[in-house]
C-alpha cells in the first residue's frame, strides 16, 4: 500500500522544485509579472508555458489508459457549468495573488526559503478556506 | 540567456521551471489519475474538503513542495527574495483561501492541469484570477502602494 503513496511525493517535490526554478516563490518575480502596464517581466508565461505544453501531453496520453499506473481509477473533474461562484472565486483569488505575489503552491514552498512570511500568508490562506466551509456547511 | 528588451527576465529557469511543474502534475494524472490542484489539496489535507483523496496522500504531496524548493536551493545556491510585509501577507492569504475554494482552483489545478486540458471552467478561471492579479499591481503602482522592498 505504501508503494500507492510514493507517485504523491514524488510529484509534490517536482511541483515545488519547478516553482522554485521558475520563479514562482520570489513575489518580487510574480508581482513583476503582473505589472502588465508597467515593468513587465514574461519569466512566468515561459513558467506557465512548460507546464502546460507537458501536461497537454499527458491529457492526450490519459484516455488510451484504462487506469492510472498506481491507482484502480482516474478521479476527474467533469463539470463544465460556468458560475458567478466560479468567477467571483478566482476574481478574489487574482487580487489576493496581486496583493502579495504568492498563490497557494508557491507560499508552501517557501515555508523552507522565508519561513516567518510564509507562514503567516499559509495560516491566512487556511483560514480563508475555513471561512468557505464555514458558509458552505451552514448552507 | 537574456530576452531582447527584458533584461530581467530568466526564460530558460522560466522554462526548467515550468517543465518540472508540468511533469509533477503528469505524474499525478497518469500515476495517480488526480489533478494537482494545491489549493484543493491542501483543502483535503486540512480536512476542509470531503474529496475522495486519502489525507495521507494530500499530506504526502504537500510536504513535497518546500522539499523540492530545499533541493533547488541546494543546486542553485540560496536565493533571498523578499516578502510582503505581514499585513498585507494576512489580507493577501485570506483572499487567496475564499477566492480558491470559491472558485474551486489556482494557478495549478485551473491553469495547468485545467487550461492543458482546455476545461471551459478553468479557462474562464484563470482569464479571471490573471485579469484580477493584473489590475491588482496596476491600481497598487498607481496609488504608490509598495508592497515589496
Amino acid at each position: 500500500m505504501m508503494g500507492r503513496q510514493i507517485p504523491f511525493i514524488i510529484a509534490g517535490v517536482l511541483f515545488g522544485a519547478g516553482l522554485t526554478l521558475g520563479g514562482m516563490t520570489d513575489p518580487a518575480r510574480v508581482r513583476g509579472f503582473l505589472d502588465l502596464f508597467g515593468d513587465w517581466d514574461p519569466t512566468l508565461a515561459f513558467v506557465m508555458g512548460g507546464a502546460v505544453l507537458v501536461m497537454a501531453i499527458a491529457w492526450v496520453i490519459q484516455p488510451k489508459l484504462t487506469q492510472p499506473l498506481f491507482a484502480e481509477s482516474f478521479s476527474l473533474p467533469s463539470r463544465r457549468d460556468l458560475t458567478p461562484k466560479l468567477i467571483g472565486g478566482s476574481a478574489l483569488f487574482g487580487i489576493g495573488w496581486g496583493v502579495a505575489g504568492l498563490c497557494p503552491g508557491p507560499g508552501i514552498a517557501a515555508l523552507v526559503i522565508e519561513p516567518f512570511s510564509a507562514a503567516i500568508f499559509v495560516v491566512s490562506m487556511l483560514a480563508g478556506m475555513f471561512l468557505v466551509r464555514l458558509t458552505e456547511g451552514s448552507a | 540567456m537574456t530576452l531582447p528588451g527584458f533584461p530581467d527576465a530568466a526564460p530558460l529557469a522560466g522554462l526548467g521551471g515550468g517543465i518540472l511543474i508540468g511533469l509533477a502534475a503528469a505524474v499525478m494524472l497518469l500515476g495517480v489519475g488526480r489533478i494537482a490542484g494545491v489549493s484543493g489539496i491542501a483543502a483535503r489535507a486540512t480536512g476542509m474538503s470531503d474529496s475522495s483523496l486519502p489525507k495521507s496522500s494530500a499530506w504526502l504531496f504537500l510536504i513535497g513542495l518546500p522539499l523540492g524548493a530545499l533541493v533547488v536551493m541546494l543546486v542553485a545556491g540560496e536565493v533571498e527574495p523578499s516578502f510582503a510585509s505581514p499585513l498585507f501577507l494576512g489580507v493577501a492569504g485570506l483572499l487567496v483561501g475564499v477566492g480558491t475554494r470559491l472558485g474551486s482552483g489556482c494557478t495549478s489545478g485551473h491553469g495547468v492541469c485545467g487550461m492543458s486540458r482546455l476545461s471551459p471552467r478553468s479557462l474562464v478561471a484563470t482569464a479571471t484570477f490573471m485579469i484580477t492579479g493584473f489590475a491588482t499591481v496596476a491600481i497598487m503602482n498607481a496609488i504608490g502602494l509598495v508592497v515589496l522592498s
